[in-house]
């Protein structure tokens, strides 16, 4: 109030350099690609590299796999945590966090491992790569389920519902997945950044991804791959860009640290 | 008429709870089925296979085998690592939150560093390690800057990217918003009469934070860190696409072991995982025991 | 000069009063309460007391020494909260014990203020509990324990109970002023409860809109209100329009029906119409010796409340209710009854502005 907020100013600085120069460098790198003058070639070769394309749209159709299977996964089972089993709550719930505790080398290598030989040789299939996506995406879209059906009051909802004559069914796609909208669109987001950017999974289970491709690119050329990160940083802030615009400003709410 | 029955009978379901055997965790199972098929059945592999030779006998030397120096280094530069990143990011990412949530800054300063947060404790991997090249890389931004401007090279002085130090920095981009990100909401739940209350009682404002704020924000504060260690301790990605395996870190030398021409030893790498994970099961365990001591007035 | 003064205290938020003319002396062991609608400055008022909010303008000072400008942490002033704000991390005791500690007493010295101040909080085994653990009313309790182990100068307390329930909250305030009493403390007592005021003070601020509307005793108050608002605000109140017919004798009409009041209502001429206010618990069915006013009407509707019955009556523009012991052979008021209530005149209250025609708080 009174004393000027030297310390907060000191920090919120520091902070912003620390946020944005590496940003600004590598902004600053890609658009350098011709000599003396600042360009957008390194974009337009880029663009123009068909594996972009290709990888590009690959993780995009695991991304919304691994939506997909992740809410028709979670959904029913959080709400059944709520409505009818809560003392399993702590349960899921360490269950949800466990990926953040499990480094993702060792998860591939535990999938490779299990999956690489008879019965089950599930290593050829991209199923394979959306399970392991869902695991990863258990922490986001639990909190964000589990938040949404807080604020449901969920017991109410499902009693009234099932007294106007709903069946399960009913209640949950009729009544309950539409009121968790905004929940779902900010664990959908998240998940959404998270696997198109993910490496090590990709890159060990050998799928045409996009990580893998932005790491090859970063071994053999020099601009392009700082023009790479630019676009894969625009899509996560525009991923969470539009979790605030749904979510009205939850920001911080349902999002914690990534696959490194 | 049906759906009365149903509601009914439902309701006496739950009454009788206790009595005829209750089913309703069945409706848990697909969610347990997932996680166990996707990640516990595979994880408890490799720690079957840790105690396995490459025939499928089984042996202790594989962590026997752990023992060797340029593994137990490996640890060891995982560990402080993310010690250092913890720590640093965990003390920065609190200043920072305390710096937007209670510093009396403008409010458009909050809900920036806030979603700027978001998208940095996400940002990783490949993009990451070219941001932080393309900014104190030997060419890079930051590098040419204080060369040119203020004559000194970083380089000259020891510094370099791809060390200990370079990764440690490079790090904290994602593990200081995390901390930020996590800390915001505990700090804005410290009630401004908590302050108010122990101003009356004569405090100043660090004893304030010394013996009513910091003490009820200990449990989340540690908790946070921990996190922060984990996420060090298990990154990978980073660090590859930053040093391509120059630096030998855990994941780094798991990935080798594994798939790698030279080092080809799987079982090895197995335990390598196994080693992790017990290193992450202590570090979680120490925070409960810590969070016992720090937060008995929870419950 | 008293204990505690405040001169002409004024606080502006952005453009908008919130205190306005603030002047009072609180003497020594006095205990005063302030009293008022949601918004109307109370709380804000009490944090200029505390050292929370700065003054505008004006001054506050206790004991002769200006305090305006002194920092809160060095005012020594207690202050119990509405939500408790009891330092969750810390026992009851060490709660109780933390202004001791902040002062670098000794340790033994503070154990024995907290077991005293437990025994006089009536919580004596509570003093290794978390306040969690705690009720709200116990909770409470340890706050303002915790208050007076400061030894201060004067004691604040916003809304203490609005967060309990009923029953503690009669038992609470009591035991609040048992205590104020005993420690002999200057107290400042916010409260939204005209119940809670009128039964526990020495002294109340009526306050609206971030103004003194009236300060003075309960009876004062609740008998001779000075303003509309401060009759409409505490207690209850039915509002007839009236005629004035001898300003000099003070004989008015109500309905055409005649009714004296014992004042004179020199400011009004004949023929005026003013507003006359009756408490409910003034009127009555049997006229006792003296009563000279008489209002006939017809009831209107009979409420059972529990103890009492409340008998809603009409006249030809006006209507009144009033208030009955439920005796159990009384005879009670029927729909329909043509009935005749009496009342004192030297209980007409006369209210200058115009009043909703019951005004209940
Ligand atoms: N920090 C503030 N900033 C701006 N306006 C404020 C602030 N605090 C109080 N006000 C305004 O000042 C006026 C008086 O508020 P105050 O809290 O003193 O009311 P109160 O009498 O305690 O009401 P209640 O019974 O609801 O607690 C209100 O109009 C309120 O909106
Ligand atoms: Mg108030």
């Amino acid at each position: 109030m009174k004393k000027v907020a030297f310390w907060p100013w000191l920090w919120v600085v520091l902070g912003g350099l620390y946020f944005l120069l590496p940003l600004y460098a590598t902004l600053d790198f890609s658009l350098r690609a011709k000599r003396g003058v600042l360009g957008l070639t390194a974009y337009a070769s880029v663009l123009h590299n068909p594996k972009f394309v290709q990888t590009f749209a690959f993780s995009l159709r695991m991304a919304v796999f691994t939506i997909v299977v992740s809410i028709l996964l979670m959904v029913p089972t959080v709400y059944w945590v709520h409505l009818r089993v809560p003392r399993l709550r702590p349960m899921v719930e360490f269950v949800t966090l466990l990926p953040f505790v499990v480094p993702a080398i060792v998860h591939v290598f535990g999938l490779i491992k299990t999956y690489s030989q008879p019965p089950l040789v599930l290593v050829v299939s991209p199923a394979l790569l959306v399970g392991a996506y869902v695991v990863l995406s258990f922490p986001y879209m639990y909190r964000a389920i589990d938040t949404g059906l807080r604020a449901l009051d969920v017991r109410t909802l499902t009693e009234a519902a099932q007294s106007l004559g709903a069946g399960w069914g009913t209640i949950l796609f009729r009544v309950i997945l539409p009121n968790l909208r905004v929940a779902l669109l900010s664990g959908a987001f998240l998940t959404f950044s998270i696997v198109m950017g993910e490496l090590t999974l990709a890159l060990y289970l050998a799928w045409p991804a996009f990580g893998p491709f932005m790491y090859q690119i970063g071994q053999n050329r020099a601009y392009e791959p700082a023009a790479l990160a630019i676009i894969s940083l625009a899509l996560t802030w525009l991923s969470i860009g539009l979790i605030q615009l749904f979510g009205r400003g939850h920001a911080g709410q349902a999002q914690i640290a990534g696959a490194k | 008429m049906s759906q009365l029955v149903q509601v009914e009978a439902q309701t006496a379901r739950m009454q009788v709870g206790r009595r005829g055997w209750d089913w309703s965790w069945l409706g848990v199972i697909p969610f347990f089925a997932f996680a166990v098929a996707f990640l516990i059945w595979p994880c408890f592999s490799l720690v079957l296979g840790s105690f396995q030779d490459p025939q499928g006998h089984w042996t202790l030397a594989n962590i026997r085998d752990l023992g060797q120096p340029f593994i137990l280094e490996a640890y060891w530069l995982s560990i402080r690592i993310s010690l250092v990143t913890a720590l640093v990011g965990g003390i920065f990412g609190f200043l920072l939150a305390y710096a937007v949530t209670q510093g009396g800054l403008p409010r458009f300063v909050r809900s920036g560093f806030l979603s700027f947060g978001g998208v940095a404790s996400n940002f990783a991997g490949v993009p990451l390690a070219l941001a932080f090249i393309a900014t104190l890389g030997r060419t890079g931004l930051v590098t040419a800057v204080l060369k040119t401007v203020f004559g000194i090279n970083i380089y000259d002085r020891g510094f370099n990217l791809y060390t200990f130090w370079g990764l440690s920095l490079t790090y904290l981009y994602f593990q200081f918003p995390l901390m930020l990100l996590i800390m915001a909401p505990a700090l804005d739940g410290l009630k401004r009469e908590w302050r108010e209350a122990a101003e009356n009682l004569g405090a100043t404002s660090g004893e304030y934070w010394r013996y009513v704020a910091l003490p009820i924000l200990m449990p989340s504060i540690l908790g946070t860190m921990v996190l922060l260690f984990g996420n060090a301790f298990g990154a990978q990605a980073t660090a590859f696409a930053l040093t391509g395996g120059s630096l030998n870190l855990t994941t780094i030398l798991i990935g080798q072991q594994i798939t790698g021409d030279v080092l080809h030893n799987p079982n090895l790498g197995y335990a390598l995982a196994l080693g992790m994970v017990v290193v992450m099961a202590v570090s979680i365990g120490l925070y409960t025991l810590l969070q016992r001591t720090t937060s008995k007035w929870l419950r | 000069m008293a204990f505690l003064e405040l001169a002409d205290v004024r606080k502006v938020f952005n453009q908008s009063v919130a205190v306005e003319h603030f002047t009072m002396g609180i003497e020594p062991g006095e205990f005063v309460s302030f009293l008022g609608p949601s918004g109307c400055g109370k709380t804000t008022t009490l944090r200029m007391v505390a050292g929370f909010e700065r003054p505008t303008s004006g001054t506050i000072s206790v004991g002769g020494v200006d305090i305006t400008h002194r920092p809160a942490n060095r005012r020594n002033i207690g202050m119990v909260f509405q939500s408790y704000a009891l330092f969750p991390n810390m026992t009851v005791a060490e709660n109780i014990g933390f202004g001791l500690k902040l002062k670098h007493v000794d340790s033994k010295s503070i154990a024995q203020r907290v077991s005293h101040l437990l025994e006089v909080i009536n919580l004596p085994d509570k003093g290794g509990r978390y306040p969690a653990q705690l009720s709200g009313g116990q909770q409470q309790r340890v706050a303002l324990a915790r208050a007076l182990a400061i030894e201060p100068q004067v004691l604040l307390l916003d809304e203490p109970l609005s967060a309990l329930d009923a029953k503690i909250r009669v038992s609470l305030r009591n035991e609040i002023r048992a205590i104020q009493r005993q420690f002999g403390i200057t107290t400042i007592y916010v409260t939204h409860d005209q119940e809670e005021a009128l039964s526990l003070s020495d002294r109340i601020v009526v306050m609206s809109n971030g103004r003194v509307e009236q300060i003075g005793t309960p009876l004062q108050i609740y008998t001779y209100p000075q303003t509309t608002f401060v009759a409409s605000f505490v207690g209850t109140l039915n509002v007839l329009r009236a005629k004035v017919i001898d300003p000099a004798a003070g004989r008015i009409t109500v309905d055409d029906q005649p009714v004296m009041v014992a004042r004179s209502l020199a400011q009004h001429r004949a023929g005026d119409m003013i507003n006359v206010a009756l408490r409910p618990e003034v009127i009555g069915l049997d006229g006792a010796p003296g009563t000279i006013n008489q209002l006939q009407g017809v009831v209107e509707q009979v409420t059972f409340l529990g103890g009492t019955i409340r008998t809603q009556m009409r006249f030809a523009s006006n209507s009144l209710f009033f208030d009955m012991f439920n005796t159990p052979n009384g005879k009670l008021p029927q729909t329909g009854q043509t009935l005749t209530v009496t009342f004192p005149e030297a209980s007409c209250l006369l209210i200058d502005g115009p009043v909703g025609t019951s005004a209940t708080v």
